[in-house]
């Protein structure tokens, strides 16, 4: 760091959080891995389920969805932490000279 | 020239009204505030309307329509906490309807309720509130304090852990599907009017019109309107009463 000015110390260092943002955002996402294949199985179990028992499809569907909607929690709250961290930028505040 | 720069501001609630003095801000009425009282005025007029001069035998089409609104979410209410349980179906209703249409909001321009989490939250408190209530109800003060320490003491933190994890889930997921649609929403309509610039610059055109009238927002939001607003918005409104009548009913049984 020797030889630059104190602005060019800043910028580095906003850089440097704002990458970590970027990537942190991008590992969040990651939680969507889970409700995918949670409600691609509750979907496949309520079509089995309306394949044997054609007259139960009203009952399997909607509590298929209500199932979906729920596993989803742990996806919307990964999404949540990515949103937060590529729009509010909550670590830039921490940079002080 | 038109602007070509990306630009997308949706972190925190809108705020409308802002009361400062000196510089320093005290308080500000966000948009969430207004619309909510919007639709308490509007559903006030309405449901006025559905039930004024009611008859024995249904006459008119708006009492039929009242009375199959009224019946839907009385057996919705008895099917899934039990007929001793029915006298929940106003609330039951009411939370459907504020949710339902606090999240179609956006479909006339406003920014829709749920997308703050003030809102969803303090809906998630209610039903919090109500468990707790209801718990105490059936097992009495002391069995409540007991029931954390079941089946072994030694699980308490997690048996409490769970408690709050209940609203805060409840509060996280209906907001995370709302404002995730509304932020994806956002992006887009950034993104075509940013598209629509490039093609008036690229083609020289420049009429005041323009200003307001971007040629690629017609007709390509209204896809994705299809399912962040009306799908998402009305499954997790359902699913939010779903829950709450099925925590609510569960905490009113005793142990």
């Amino acid at each position: 760091m020797q030889g630059m000015t104190t602005e060019q110390v800043m910028l580095i260092a906003k850089a440097i959080v704002l990458a970590g943002q970027g990537i942190g955002a991008g590992l969040a996402l990651i939680a969507g891995i889970g409700p995918g294949i949670g409600e691609g199985y509750a979907v496949g179990k309520a079509i089995e389920t309306i394949g044997r028992q054609p007259e139960a499809r009203s009952a399997a569907t909607s509590t298929m969805f209500i199932g979906c909607a729920v596993a989803e929690s742990t996806g919307i709250y990964g999404l949540l932490v990515g949103i937060i961290l590529l729009f509010v930028n909550p670590f830039l505040k921490f940079l002080t000279v | 020239m038109y602007n070509t720069e990306l630009s997308v501001e949706v972190a925190g609630p809108r705020k409308m009204i802002t009361f400062s003095r000196g510089g320093e801000e005290l308080f500000a009425i966000s948009e969430t505030v207004v619309t909510g009282w919007l639709i308490i005025i509007v559903l006030f007029i309405v449901i006025k309307f559905l039930t004024k001069d009611l008859k024995v035998k249904p006459e008119s089409k708006r009492q039929v329509l009242a009375e199959w609104f009224v019946e839907f979410f009385t057996n919705l209410v008895k099917e899934n906490m039990g007929e001793s349980m029915a006298g929940f179906a106003p609330y039951i209703a009411t939370i459907f309807t504020f949710a339902l249409t606090g999240s179609l909001m956006s479909v006339i321009g406003f920014r829709s309720m749920t997308v703050d989490i003030n809102c969803t939250g303090t809906w998630a408190l209610l039903t919090f509130i109500l468990i707790t209530y209801y718990k105490i109800k059936a097992n009495g003060a002391l069995g409540y304090f007991k029931s954390f320490a079941q089946p072994v003491a030694i699980i308490t933190p997690i048996n409490i852990l769970s408690e709050v994890a209940t609203p805060t889930a409840m509060a996280l997921r209906m907001f995370g599907n709302i404002s995730s649609g509304m932020i994806i929403s956002s992006i887009i309509y950034a993104a075509l009017t940013l598209l629509s610039n490039l093609l008036y610059n690229a083609a020289g055109l420049s009429f005041a019109l323009f200003d307001y009238f971007k040629v690629f927002q017609v007709g390509i939001p209204a896809v994705l309107s299809v399912y962040f607003d009306f799908f998402s918005g009305t499954i997790q409104s359902y699913v939010f009463i779903m829950l709450t009548m099925a925590y609510v009913g569960d905490a009113a049984k005793t142990e």
